[in-house]
């Protein structure tokens, strides 16, 4: 029996309070949805039943045919048909019991009479055997004709006791009858008992009622279980066509369900998985269950449990399923959010521990790197005076093999500082201690410096090139610094991997990238994106990817080939990083690689002086017009080594130290050059000879003995000796930067002049060098040094002493104490490049320093140089240096000063 | 005669080695030593006198400076030690530096018992110094008045 029953009430389960399956408010509002079609034929059977607000619904037509078809229903029948077939089994067993002790008690009655007939035996000719039949039905028959032959015969005996003794026999005679009579009746009670029990046997032989009861009960047990449980039933034919449904959703009414398939009833999520599901289980035979999300229109989101199972009929034939869900959204929903709760924990578990770690590492690494760092650094003092004494040895007197060895020697040191070097400015970049500097510069100066300087060192029939395209600001704002070395790096690494063609920088003005923070650009910014191209061996595709790491090159053969540190590139990309850009790469193997990285700078406006001025500035001959090379956007240069090229472009300056010319295409001006301006005739020096550099550097030396012509001779000498002498100055630099291009040439001709030229010290003007130092004995050791040295020098005692000397006269190195009561020299330097930037001591003014003004302060605005600072620190750690650098110091000597300290820092910046 | 010098020299060598083992000394006075040439015959003994001049003021300030119970000023006498510490690590007066090292650390925490400890110490160890030095200058000049040359002491 199949109903269908409202569950809308409130129940209990487990200890939370469950909502209805189905919305309350569906099944309240209309009750002619719940169709109360009471069976006709049943209808007795249901009022036994004790339901509260049952709604029924039967499909009388089906459910008996469903009973007569299926395995389950006949069954059931079976089993009431059998119960009561053995009730009647045990009706019909009583009764023959009480049969039996009815007939023997008849048999006794029997043999009584016998026994009286016996004793009168010779008064009746009776036989004397009465035959005794067991059979009942003849027992009846014979007892009846022998009673009646007995009445006939003891009326014979009471005739023949007339005779005799006719009182005795009468008496007898009478109890005989009476007991005969006692017999009869209670024979004849019995075969009405008999008859009655037949009767009720008949009456009781239809099994309607009884089952109908039992049926009753099966159906009150099921409705009292699964009236308010959150359970749909149903059954579906083997089209999936619902044949009765119990339960089903309140706002569908039962022709809108029977008849028809899910798919037809409900549209939404799961309905099309329950359908396959249970057509599988058609197909496979196999009860099973299933855990369904429904997602549909009608009743929204809500997960069933489903059962189903096959049904079969007597013929073992599949005629359908039987379907069973139970709503489980809320017990889902529980275990879902248990498990996105374990798993939350796991990963958050997982993450802290991730998170631990990491931490750790970066701590080892970071203490890893400052140890690094520190100890780099500790190896490069030492290192920069085995270098510089193996230079010093190299200009004496040396035999050729000798001369071999030291070279060798020469470059594997240089390689060495190379290395701490990088090591330290890598380790700078990743502790984030490297701080930036915002100065102005001119980016086409910048250009062409850089390729001056890798022109200068060319060994390779190269042509170097600069492009800049006309958009490209004159004046930007940026750390020239960083860019000139990650220009000079990229640059360096292109003419070590390119043979032959051409290696060039390209400048040009490009949109702002997708990768920038737009946080503070703003209108004034413009991004200038690099491209350093060359026509080298380039790169193979499966190197890209670590060409940027540490140590790394693109492969063993070309690190043995060409060796490097393999830290270049990195430095080049953590730089650009640090400045807010992004370097990449393109490449192609034999035909060259372009390495562009894009920066953000400020525009700067261009009437404003910048401390980055033209480092040859100072040096343009004034009698010579100044080209005007401020806008200039191209330039080319060819190597020193080849033939020295003067036509074509103008020249800077007409003594200029520089070793080759800057060929300017774009301008047909023809200038004088520098060789050739010198008094001398040599031949050798004319622009369209080639010179050999050994015999260029005899002649000019024999030739132009004059003090003009110094730094001819210094660093025109050689152009191969020059590469190495280039470097090891810039890899001794404190700074571990590059170097302006001016004193990596003049350390060369310094020494030069050490050596070989020694007169020419004395008609050199004497450097001008203030020492600022508190420290009396300080300052009696440094002038005792100095004075060894050869060399004098002013003495400020503090900052602001030392800002009213700088004010005054011009100095070629400043040697300033950190420390120092009244103004340290950290304050000091920042005033000092504070006029340097600004052309005016306002800032100093404003820090409280009484700058006595002077009557001609014109003639000490020297605003076009940087003022060289060295730091005197007690601190060697990487960190005081790091401040000396922020605030504006060129490098610093570690105290106690020593002379060799001394001697490498007044290289290094003198002239 | 010359034995005297040789001995006189044997002893100035040691003593000399003696000094730098013993930690009152460091390279830093071989650079002195170095700077000192006809120009300047006594140059060391000069930046010796005037450091040893320069270790009793500045002590007598960090005294005084420590004196005053309750309130002493530590930069005071922090800005002191950083004198001290200069010179001497310039003269090579390495214990003296060593302690003055110390010293700082105690001004920076304000560890006023430590700033005691240490002043006595550098007081006794510059005294100490003062009167090494002394005796070494003294063999110099028996050495020099024996006619013999002072030798070159490498370490």
């Amino acid at each position: 029996m199949v109903c269908e029953m409202e569950t809308d009430q409130i129940e209990e389960m487990d200890v939370e309070v469950l909502s209805s399956m189905w919305p309350e408010d569906v099944g309240s509002q209309a009750d002619n949805q719940f169709n109360v079609e009471k069976p006709v034929g049943d209808s007795d059977t249901l009022k036994e039943v004790d339901i509260a607000e049952k709604r029924t619904m039967a499909d009388l037509k089906r459910l008996p045919e469903l009973m007569n078809t299926t395995d389950q229903g006949s069954s059931q029948l079976t089993n009431l048909v059998r119960q009561w077939e053995y009730m009647q089994d045990h009706a019909v067993r009583l009764l023959r019991e009480e049969l039996k002790i009815l007939t023997r008690q008849r048999e006794e009655a029997e043999a009584k009479e016998l026994k009286i007939i016996e004793e009168h035996n010779f008064e009746t000719e009776e036989p004397e055997n009465v035959p005794v039949l067991d059979e009942t039905s003849h027992l009846f028959r014979r007892f009846r004709q022998k009673k009646r032959d007995e009445l006939v015969d003891s009326k014979r005996v009471v005739i023949d006791e007339e005779f005799d003794t006719v009182a005795y026999w009468k008496q007898k005679a009478l109890s005989l009858e009476k007991m005969l009579e006692a017999s009869t009746e209670r024979e004849r009670r019995l075969i009405e008992k008999l008859n009655e029990s037949l009767k009720t046997m008949e009456s009781h032989s239809a099994p309607v009622e009884e089952l109908t009861q039992n049926l009753n009960r099966a159906e009150g047990f099921l409705h009292f279980i699964l009236q308010n449980a959150p359970i749909v039933m149903g059954h579906q034919d083997k089209d999936l066509r619902y044949l009765f449904i119990y339960n089903k959703f309140p706002s569908l009414r039962e022709q809108d369900i029977l008849g028809k398939t899910d798919v037809e009833i409900f549209h939404g999520g799961g309905v099309k998985e329950s359908e396959d599901f249970k057509r599988e289980v058609l197909e496979m035979g196999k009860a099973s269950k299933r855990e369904i999300t429904f997602e549909t229109e009608l009743f929204g989101s809500k997960t069933f449990l489903i059962y189903v199972e096959p049904v079969y009929n007597k013929a073992r034939e599949k005629i359908g399923i039987n379907y069973m869900g139970m709503e489980v959204t809320d017990q889902v929903r529980k275990r879902e959010k248990m498990a996105k709760l374990r798993e939350d924990n796991a990963v958050r578990k997982a993450m802290e521990s991730e998170l631990t770690k990491t931490i750790h590492i970066t701590e080892e690494t970071m203490r890893a790197k400052q140890m690094l760092a520190t100890m780099s650094h500790e190896i490069r003092s030492p290192l920069s005076g085995v270098v510089g004494m193996a230079e010093i040895l190299s200009t004496t007197k040396l035999d050729k093999e000798q001369r071999q060895l030291l070279n060798v020697m020469i470059s594997s040191g240089d390689l060495v500082l190379q290395l701490i070097n990088d090591i330290l400015d890598l380790s700078k970049v990743e502790s984030g201690v490297m701080k930036l500097e915002a100065t102005k510069f001119r980016p086409r100066e910048v250009v062409k410096h850089v390729l001056q300087t890798a022109a200068a060192s060319l060994k390779k029939d190269l042509t170097l090139e600069g492009n800049i395209a006309d958009e490209v600001p004159i004046l930007v704002v940026g750390d020239v610094l960083r860019i000139r070395q990650i220009l000079t790096n990229l640059i360096s690494n292109a003419i070590k991997f390119t043979h032959q063609g051409k290696v060039g920088i390209k400048l040009k003005v490009v949109s702002e990238p997708s990768f920038a923070t737009d946080k503070e650009q703003n209108e004034t910014s413009v991004w200038i994106c690099c491209d350093v191209y060359d026509t080298g061996i380039g790169i193979p595709e499966n190197a890209l990817p670590c060409l940027f790491k540490k140590y790394m090159q693109a492969s063993a053969d070309h690190a043995r080939k060409y060796g490097g540190t393999g830290l270049g590139l990195a430095i080049c990309k953590q730089l650009v990083e640090l400045m807010g850009g992004q370097l990449t790469v393109t490449s192609q193997v034999n035909s060259g690689s372009t390495f562009t990285f894009v920066l953000p700078y400020k525009v700067a406006t261009s009437d404003d002086h910048s401390d980055d001025q033209d480092e040859f500035s100072d040096m343009v001959d004034h009698h010579q017009p100044e080209p005007d090379d401020t806008t200039e956007g191209h330039f080319q240069f060819k190597p020193l080594l080849g033939s020295i090229y003067s036509n074509g472009g103008p020249v800077i300056s007409s003594n200029s130290f520089l070793p080759h010319k800057a060929m300017l295409t774009t301008t047909p001006l023809k200038l004088n050059n520098g060789f050739v301006a010198t008094p001398s005739n040599n031949t050798g020096q004319s622009e369209t000879v080639q010179v050999e550099n050994g015999g260029y550097m005899d002649e000019s030396r024999q030739n132009c003995p004059e003090s003009g012509n110094q730094y001819v001779n210094g660093n025109g000498r050689c152009s191969s000796k020059e590469s190495e002498s280039c470097s090891s100055s810039q890899a001794s630099s404190e700074g571990g930067g590059v170097l302006e291009m001016e004193s990596e040439l003049t350390v060369s001709s310094l020494r030069e002049e050490e050596k070989t030229e020694t007169e020419l010290k004395e008609t050199s003007k004497q450097p001008k060098i203030l020492l600022v130092e508190d420290n009396k004995i300080n300052i009696m050791v440094a002038k005792s040094m100095m004075k060894q040295l050869g060399y004098t020098m002013d003495i400020a005692n503090n900052g602001v002493e030392a800002i009213n000397a700088v004010k005054d006269t011009s100095y070629d190195l400043v040697l300033m104490d950190v420390c120092m009561p009244v103004m340290d020299g950290l304050k000091a330097t920042r005033l000092i490049r504070s006029y340097e930037e600004s052309g005016n001591w306002e800032a100093a003014i404003e820090a409280g320093v009484d700058i006595k003004t002077s009557e001609n302060d014109q003639a000490f605005v020297r605003s076009t140089d940087r003022l060289p600072i060295v730091a005197m620190t007690a601190n060697t750690l990487a960190e005081s240096s790091e401040e000396c650098y922020v605030n504006g110091m060129d490098s610093f000597i570690s105290k106690p000063v020593t002379l060799q300290k001394l001697k490498e820092c007044l290289q290094q910046y003198l002239q | 005669m010359d034995t005297l010098v040789a001995q006189l020299q044997r002893q100035f060598r040691d003593y000399t080695i003696s000094l730098y083992h013993q930690g009152f000394l460091d390279d830093q006075f071989t650079e002195l030593k170095k700077l000192q040439d006809e120009c300047s015959p006594d140059f060391v003994a000069e930046v010796v006198s005037l450091f040893f001049e320069d270790c009793e003021k500045l002590i007598g300030n960090m005294a005084r400076a420590l004196d005053q119970t309750g309130n002493v000023d530590f930069n005071l006498v922090g800005s002191s030690v950083h004198q001290l510490k200069g010179s001497s690590s310039s003269v090579g007066a390495k214990r003296v530096k060593g302690l003055c090292i110390t010293f700082k650390e105690c001004c920076d925490s304000q560890n006023f018992e430590g700033c005691v400890r240490c002043l006595q110490q550098v007081d006794i160890e510059y005294k100490s110094l003062k009167a090494k030095l002394q005796d070494l200058f003294n063999l110099e000049q028996q050495i020099v008045q024996a006619g013999g040359r002072i030798p070159q002491v490498d370490i």
